[in-house]
């Protein structure tokens, strides 16, 4: 507490166990605590993810509860997407806006009983979820530190939990989540995650957080379970088309520069908005904006040869800059050179070709190339695996 | 006798970036200054043998980064080393710190208020918006509304440009901002008293006016316009003391061939009907000058070495009204050892940063209640710092100087001028308030100067000891300072130019009225100037 | 509910300014009904008995600034409106019976020559800059930006009136517009209790002392009535529930209905559209266009509801400073009171305790801290003294508006309110001796009963500060300036837009017309 000096950085209730694995010592900062970017390979740490089993620390990710009779009304409110439909035991994908219908974050909300929901993010909103909350008999508290949680991804998951004693675990669907005891607590399973795949979330006490990593491992021996980093979950967010806050959008309440920040059409999130329902946050302004048209247009792009695009200006055929790259990679299993960017409006319709302009380090020599890039639709990955229930693999 | 091109009245900071700019475009340059030092009010002083005292301004955020690199300060010795921490004591025992990086900074606000911690990102923000719509018209000289010329007009359009880029709604909030107390203004973020009392600071240093008296917010923006090497709102120590800063410019003008003259105190500026002729010193010596740049400040340049007669009434009477309001002092103290702080950690990253001892808005609001009655605040707000910690030069190993800035202090009291028992009974409520959060402090106290806003302008000449040269209200802002009509350095006699913190952009040691005020005497003289404009997009 | 709209507009509160929204828009053809929540009309604004037999304007009491334009447009003098007193003069009480009597650009009384001949040249110079601001009552503050043609035109119509000053008084305005009255005082007098009455001009009704800056605009407000004919303040004949009902008078035979006892719950909506507004018994009454005159607070908070309005929105109503600290003192007297060194022929003006600057800013530390003022400053009119027929023949009404009491006191109010009541008699004592044996009845509005009774919140007059940063477009506050508000159909009355408070009724008017101009029904 106040008596001593606050480390720096502080340790997930996984830490002991991640710093054995993290054979490779590459740290970084998640939001104030010491999570590892790669523990022996960034590929291996990938292919586990797409071919067998990895796990993924995301404690830092910021988790609030939200209750009270209120709570539904609440988020429905603050949320772009309709919740009239989510269940008790149902998760969902949203965004949400500020006044201006611009993307102040996107995140998932858990509905776990009828009137308690986890709503989990990149970013921190306690104040932007208090200000919301006038008017409403709601309660929020922040439980980032008191929830833990890993990310089970990949094709072996079902199997693996299934072996761990996760009876059912099969029948669980995409976006269902449901409780299992474990050890002297509860083990929260949603199937989410954030790499395209097959994959689980499970949240628990931290109390239970190093026998939950254990129990993992254990039951995932056979099959080449990995502990992955965030480096290899980039690799495949991008292939599996998923953005991320600060990185391909700027956060609507940190912006500085005015026209920074985006809105949901503006970053391909236009079927999150559900205009028809009733009053949320930023509505007026995204009617406004669909009658009116929008400013950009976040695209997906398919780029020649295998330089990832990360940083490039992209140009029409008249050489005009019409936007820049906000994410890049190679992406190994569907076998693409992938690049989200963010275009000036009327630039990025389906099909579209433009250039892209791509620098890369060769032996200490920077070399520049003009590639051809195509917008496309849908992302490049997304198997079977991924909505069949039960689950058609290991 | 030898005929100058230009006389700078004052070698203060200012002065001498002003003089620094002439002589760099050629010009014969004399600086006179009454002291038998330089530097004004940015000094380093060793009045205990031994220890360097920063004894007026202190710690260094707004000195103008171009016109750092432009004189080639660095060449001349200045060093500035960003500095980190700081800590608001509370009454209870407790503490409210302030750590450079992102996350410590959020779990500490968290500690009090998780709710806060998350809306200081909103905050920064907004703040940011506001600093970087101003900070472009630092090293430009404000447009006169009511004139059609066409520079005028051009740099209104700059000025408006720059409103439309702000987009309306942060339009509306910058117009609210420029007018709103900072207390008021704060309570639209926070709920913990201690983190906007902690935060408050800014908008009341130097400033006659408390946290709920509008405008405020205005000043907290002032302090946070500055830099250290890009990292904008950070502050940071001139190694060596404040004097550095005097020195470089000092060294910096004099190798463009300038020339300063101590221990030459003006009586009065030399006027014939086609304008300045030179100036007339206290001992009766007269030194001759087509142009005489003043780094007085306004009441002073038009009231004291300026003749009535010389004047237009207008002026006279604009100097009079000119609010320049003393409300500060300061104690610097030679310390034998570094003292502890109740409930801090021993060897707290914070410590290097400024400490306070108010906790909570209304004990500020109080503090300026105690000034309005004429006597210095009985618990006062205090920006403390122990620049030894980082600076190994201003004391012997192991021995530290601490600078306690006050708010506030009133420049005379409601019984009348200061006595030497009420400046000892000041510095007694300082010195005791700080003891009562320091058990080892009193011990380690070796000399201590205690400065009153009578004693800052008795020596340094600042009219009331008033640090910024005049009060940083909207009143006395941009167009409107020092008076409306004479905002752009020139006086209102031909070849008189001004350039001390009393003109745009305000006080505080940012050298940008110096710099600002020889560009516009060059223009005048048709010569080019290497006045720099300030970094685009910051 | 049938299908089609009962009315065309309804107005929410029949305060002044609801009423003069009313009138304008029945007289423009529409259908207008207004609802009123308590027993009468009148909001602030009305008279009421508070002690059998004595009547008195129960909030404002007197009239600074109606707008001839409302008079002349709503024929308000064929409805009644008469004055029992106009032009007052106003006199500053000091100790020993020392006093200054202001009228118009002359103060007479214990003043030096010198002191007098500044006032005069300080008059002049005010209502110069109030001619600025007197033009912009008759409009809806531009946008700064993205504006229609018409926010431009009156940009530069503004810009144009502070350009005709002359270089010399543009730039005094410039300065002045955000400088604190003392200072100003301080520049120009050397008399206090001078000083101290034109202090209490610029704090009345606002959480400011005279050194708060920006107090210079409060006083231009108060006195923008003598750019056009008032030349001090007046008092309506039977009180201020005169005017209102002269104002009632015309929207009625314009068509409007009003309704009394007619509590509004919900401002009903469908799809951020107006559809109605259901009253507290349960009816619902379907109309598109709903006028608010409840306080911006109220009206968002309560009657649309937060959870219809977006975040930032919200924050805004919320974060709109409105920090009640006026208090109303009503004293029922057997006799007319006497004021010491106050001749009886002056005993009608407007008689003012505030005994110099530094008093009037001591007044205000306490608010500051959420305590009254232990000497507080007043504002007095014995309204009986012009007018018979407000008290039984022979006896007196006193109504005193009384700072500062703020409505968030430590220890709350309904401990401390007799208390308080008692230090005000007394310090009228001091100034009235003997008035204590005087009193048949008194009773004392808090701001907390100030809210619960005229239900603005806080008690705050002027339905949010009158400073700088709520000011013209800024008032209430950055993105609702034009009345017109976010919820489609829904339009705001209020003082808490622009131009302000006091008895003025330019909001409401210029309401009305943004309501027309619209017509979004």
């Amino acid at each position: 507490m106040s008596d001593q000096i606050p480390p720096r950085l502080m340790q997930t209730p996984f830490h002991s166990r991640i710093a054995t694995a993290c054979e490779l010592n590459q740290w970084e900062d998640w939001k104030g605590y010491t999570t590892p970017s790669a523990f022996t390979n960034v590929e291996l740490e990938y292919f586990a993810m797409r071919n067998s089993a990895s796990i993924f620390d995301l404690t830092p990710m910021t988790k609030y509860r939200i209750t009270g009779p209120d709570a539904h009304a609440y988020l429905d409110r603050l949320v772009t997407r309709n919740l009239g439909k989510l269940k008790p035991g149902r998760v969902t994908y949203t965004a949400w806006c500020n006044d201006a219908g611009q993307v102040i974050d996107d995140g998932t909300i858990f509905r776990i009983s009828r009137d308690s929901f986890i709503l989990c993010s990149q970013e921190r909103h306690l104040d932007w979820l208090e200000w919301s909350a006038l008017g409403f008999n709601v309660s929020i508290e922040d439980e980032t530190d008191r929830i833990a949680a890993l990310s089970f991804q990949g094709p072996s998951t079902c199997t693996i939990l299934k072996n761990m004693g996760l009876y059912g675990i099969e029948n669980l669907k995409p976006f269902d989540l449901t409780h299992y005891p474990f050890e002297q607590s509860e083990l929260m399973v949603s199937r989410t995650g954030f790499t395209g795949d097959l994959g689980y979330e499970l949240w628990v006490d931290p109390d239970q957080a190093e026998k939950l990593w254990d129990r993992l491992m254990d039951a995932g021996e056979q099959f080449d379970t990995k502990p992955a980093g965030s480096e290899a979950l980039q690799i495949a967010r991008i292939e599996a088309g998923f953005l991320q806050a600060g990185a391909d959008f700027v956060p609507a309440e940190q912006e500085v520069r005015a026209g920074r920040s985006r809105s949901p059409y503006e970053l391909g999130l236009g079927w999150l908005v559900h205009l028809k329902k009733s009053h949320f946050n930023g509505k007026q302004a995204l009617q406004l904006e669909k009658r009116k048209g929008s400013r950009y247009r976040f695209v997906k792009l398919d780029v020649a040869g295998n330089k990832p695009a990360e940083h490039s200006f992209i140009y029409n055929r008249h050489h005009k800059v019409v936007g820049t790259v906000t994410s890049a990679a190679w992406v190994p299993t569907a076998k693409r050179n992938v690049a989200f960017a963010s275009l000036e409006m009327p630039w990025g319709k389906p099909g579209d070709e433009l250039t892209v302009e791509i620098y890369y380090l060769r032996e200490l020599k920077w070399s520049r190339v003009m590639e051809k890039c195509t917008v496309i639709e849908g992302a490049v990955f997304d198997p079977e695996r991924r909505h069949a229930t039960p689950p058609t693999c290991q | 006798m030898k005929k100058y091109d230009a006389i700078v009245i004052g070698a203060g900071h200012n002065g001498l970036a002003n003089a620094a700019y002439l002589a760099k475009a050629g010009l014969d340059v004399i600086v006179v200054e009454k002291n038998e030092y330089i530097g004004g009010a940015t000094v380093s002083r060793e009045l205990h043998e031994g220890w360097k005292y920063s004894n007026c301004s202190y710690v260094c955020s707004l000195l103008r980064p171009e016109i750092t690199r432009d004189l080639n300060l660095p060449k001349f010795g200045l060093q500035v080393i960003p500095y980190v921490g700081g800590v608001t004591f509370k009454r209870d025992g407790g503490y409210f710190g302030n750590y450079e990086d992102h996350e410590r900074q959020y779990r500490e606000m968290a500690r009090h208020s998780k709710r806060d911690a998350n809306a200081y990102e909103r905050y920064t923000a907004d703040v940011t918006k506001q600093t970087r719509f101003i900070r472009p018209f630092l090293m430009r000289t404000p447009p006169d509304p009511t004139s059609f010329k066409p520079r005028d007009i051009r740099e209104m359009l700059f000025f408006a440009k720059s409103f439309y880029n702000l987009g309306e709604k942060v339009l509306g909030d910058a117009l609210r901002f420029w007018t709103m107390s900072i207390g008021d203004f704060l309570d639209e973020y926070f709920e913990t008293d201690v983190i906007k009392a902690h935060l408050a600071g800014s908008g009341i240093i130097g400033t006659a006016l408390g946290v709920y008296s509008p405008g405020t917010a205005y000043v907290l923006l002032h302090h946070y316009m500055g830099e250290v090497d890009g990292s904008v709102g950070a502050w940071g120590f001139a190694r060596g003391g404040m004097g550095s800063v005097s020195r470089a410019l000092a060294d910096a003008f004099q190798s463009f061939g300038g020339e300063i003259k101590t221990e030459a105190e003006v009586d009065h500026i030399l006027v014939k009907p086609r304008g300045v002729e030179g100036v007339v010193l206290a001992n009766g010596d007269e030194l001759y000058a087509d142009i005489v740049v003043s780094n007085l400040d306004p009441k002073r340049t038009f009231l004291n070495i300026m003749q009535e007669d010389d004047l237009p009434a207008s002026i006279v009477k604009q100097a009079r009204n000119f609010k320049i309001r003393g409300s500060s002092g300061k104690l610097n103290i030679a310390l034998d050892g570094l003292p502890t702080f109740r409930g801090l950690p021993q060897k707290s990253p914070l410590m290097t940063g400024d400490l306070h001892f108010i906790d909570s808005m209304e004990r500020m609001e109080r503090a300026y209640d105690d000034w309005k009655n004429g006597t210095w605040s009985q618990d006062p707000y205090v920006d403390m710092l122990i620049p030894t910690q980082v600076d190994p030069t201003m004391a012997p190993t192991g021995k530290h100087v601490m600078s306690v800035f006050v708010q506030y202090a009133p420049p005379k009291l409601a019984t009348g001028a200061w006595t030497d028992d009420d400046r000892e009974a000041f510095g007694k409520t300082v010195i005791d308030q700080i003891g009562s959060y320091s058990p080892d402090f009193k011990d380690l106290i070796l000399h201590a100067e205690i400065r009153t806003p009578q004693d800052i302008e008795n020596e340094i000449g600042l009219t009331e000891g008033n640090i910024f040269q005049g009060e940083l209200t909207f009143d006395q802002l941009l167009f409107n300072r020092p008076f409306p009509g004479y905002a752009q350095y020139r006086g209102p006699v031909n070849g008189m130019y001004m350039c001390s913190s009393g003109t745009h952009p305000g006080g505080g040691v940012m050298a940008a009225p110096g710099a600002n005020s020889a560009r516009e005497i060059l223009m005048d003289l048709n010569k080019p100037s290497s006045v720099p404009e300030a970094y685009p997009d910051d | 509910m049938t299908d089609t709209n009962q009315f065309d507009v309804v107005v929410i509160g029949a305060g002044h300014n609801g009423l003069v929204s009313a009138a304008y828009l029945a007289e423009s053809g529409l259908k207008v009904l207004v609802l009123e929540s308590s027993g009468t009309i009148g909001g602030a604004a009305r008279t009421c008995e508070f002690s059998e037999g004595y009547r008195v304007s129960e909030c404002a009491h007197l009239v600074y600034a109606l707008h001839p334009t409302i008079v002349r447009d709503l024929k308000l003098t064929n409805y009644g409106l008469r004055y029992a007193a106009t032009d007052l003069g106003t006199i500053s009480l000091g100790s020993d019976g020392l006093h200054v009597l202001i009228k118009g650009d002359s103060v007479s009384g214990d003043i030096s020559y010198e002191d007098a001949d500044s006032y005069r040249k300080f008059r002049s110079k005010m209502i110069k800059f109030c001619q600025v601001f007197a033009t912009t009552l008759e409009h809806q503050p531009p946008r700064l930006m993205n504006g229609s043609l018409g926010d431009k035109l009156s940009l530069l119509k503004l810009g144009w009136q502070v350009r005709k000053l002359g270089k010399t008084d543009m730039q005094e305005l410039l300065r002045i517009g955000s400088i604190n009255i003392y200072d100003v005082l301080e520049e120009r007098f050397d008399n206090q209790l001078l000083k101290g009455a034109l202090c209490l001009d610029a704090v009345l009704g606002s959480h400011t002392g005279p050194r708060s800056p920006n107090t210079v605009l409060a006083y231009l407000y108060r006195h923008v009535g003598e750019t056009f004919g008032f030349n001090g303040p007046s008092i309506p004949l039977g009180g201020m529930g005169t005017v209102v009902e002269a104002i009632a008078a015309s929207a009625k035979s314009s068509g409007a209905e009003l309704r009394t006892s007619s509590k509004v719950e919900k401002i009903l909506t469908e799809g951020s559209k107006v559809v109605g507004v259901r009253l507290e018994t349960g009816e619902e009454i379907k109309t598109h266009t709903v006028v608010s005159n409840a306080d911006p607070r109220a009206t968002f908070s309560s009657l649309v509801g937060y959870p219809q309005l977006d975040t930032e929105f919200s924050r805004r109503v919320h974060n709109i400073r409105m920090k009640g600290n006026t208090a109303k003192l009503h004293l029922a007297l057997d006799s007319r009171p006497r004021f010491t060194g106050v001749g009886e022929s002056e005993t009608g003006n407007r008689l003012v305790i505030a005994p110099d600057s530094d008093y009037v800013e001591r007044a205000f530390n306490h608010a500051k801290y959420k305590e009254y003022s232990d000497k507080p400053i007043v504002e007095i009119s014995i309204p009986s003294i012009h007018d018979s027929t407000l008290a039984p023949a022979g006896k007196h009404v006193l109504s005193a508006v009384v700072q500062y009491a703020p409505h968030n006191l430590q220890q709350g109010w309904s401990q401390a309110s007799d208390t308080f009541k008692n230090l005000l008699i007394d310090l009228i004592e001091d100034y009235a001796p003997g008035i204590r044996q005087q009193i048949v009845a008194s009773e004392l509005l808090t701001p907390a009963d100030i809210e619960s009774r005229f239900g603005t919140t806080n008690g705050h007059w002027h339905h949010g500060e009158l400073a700088l940063d709520q000011f013209l477009m800024l008032r209430p506050f950055p993105g609702m300036s034009q009345y017109a508000t976010p919820v489609h159909g829904l339009y705001h009355c209020s003082a808490g837009s622009h131009p302000g408070g006091n008895v003025l009724g330019m909001v409401g008017r210029n309401c009305a017309r943004a309501v027309i101009k619209r017509g979004d029904r």
